[in-house]
């Protein structure tokens, strides 16, 4: 997808109009300090080894994987609303499974469909959304991708989606309430 | 514990065995992306689950980073799986390939 290329730092002219909460460097602490804590966790889970050889060698490889890429992984300017954001997030993950249970239903009730051929009739429809945030549009391409019946083709930076569906009812949806959830999500 | 696992795991290879129908079964490349890429997601969802369920039965910290190490496979598909849905997709796209449509109904866009 498009939108990944962009830096995570590009934000909607409303976030740059805040005055920032914290300084500058108080930022960076903050970011590499979660980018090294979701890379140490990650570490611990992998490694499994708790004895103080595998815990120190896992400290210095994410202090500096954290000092490398923790710009990238959390932007700096957005950072005052990251709790709630992160917050959001959880609240959509599971909205998200349950609409992806119930499209892999219908998916399913038509791979078992005897008439198969006469029942689907897959189309490109494109729509335009309101989302302008290139990380909401990547969030809501990536969830119109994982619900069954529908395939993001293309995603335009300006927010026109091009999309396969496969028949009339997998692409009621959308635009729709999905991209509301998105939009609360991100806070648009 | 060790029945809902169970249940959970037959239910995602019900899942699977849906999506591989669905391959065969489908009339062109777009359409069988539809199966290949999300009964797939969801099926690993749920035999993966039912997995941890499984191990994290004894309760005891091996047991413990087993079942996290694989609720992490499960993240990982869940952000790789549409991109790579995607990326087959656009590139029968870039490609030229038109998709099938149903006979009939073809010019309704």
């Amino acid at each position: 997808m498009n939108v990944d290329n962009l830096s995570p730092d590009e934000l909607s002219p409303d976030e740059k109009r805040q005055t920032p909460a914290f300084s500058t460097s108080l930022k960076q602490i903050i970011s590499f300090a979660i980018t090294f804590l979701i890379c140490f966790a990650t570490w611990i889970i992998l490694s499994g080894r708790l004895d103080f050889f595998h815990l120190g060698l896992g400290v210095i490889a994410c202090a500096i994987v954290a000092r490398l890429s923790s710009t990238k992984l959390i932007s700096r300017r957005g950072i005052e609303n990251l709790p709630r954001q992160w917050f959001r997030f959880v609240c959509y993950v599971p909205w998200l499974l349950y609409q992806v249970f119930l499209a892999n239903l219908h998916v399913m009730s038509l791979a078992f469909n005897p008439r198969l051929i006469e029942v689907i009739d897959p189309k490109i429809i494109r729509f335009k959304s309101k989302l302008t945030r290139p990380m909401s549009l990547f969030i809501f391409a990536n969830s119109i991708t994982l619900t069954p019946g529908t395939i993001t083709v293309f995603v335009s930076i300006t927010g026109e989606f091009t999309v396969h569906v496969i028949d009339e009812y997998s692409g009621l949806s959308l635009p729709g309430e999905m991209e509301e959830k998105v939009a609360e999500l991100m806070g648009e | 514990m060790s029945l809902l696992a169970a249940i959970l795991i037959i239910s995602g290879l019900f899942f699977f065995t849906g999506g591989s129908i669905g391959i065969l079964r489908f009339p062109d490349f777009y359409s069988r992306l539809h199966p290949a890429g999300k009964l797939d997601t969801m099926g690993l969802l749920m035999t993966m689950t039912g997995m941890a369920l499984y191990t994290v039965q004894e309760f005891t910290l091996a047991a413990i980073f087993t079942s996290l190490k694989i609720l992490l496979i499960i993240v990982f598909v869940f952000i790789t799986s549409p991109t790579a849905t995607h990326a087959i997709l656009d590139a029968g796209v870039r490609a030229g390939l038109s998709p099938w449509t149903a006979p009939g109904k073809g010019e309704r866009e």
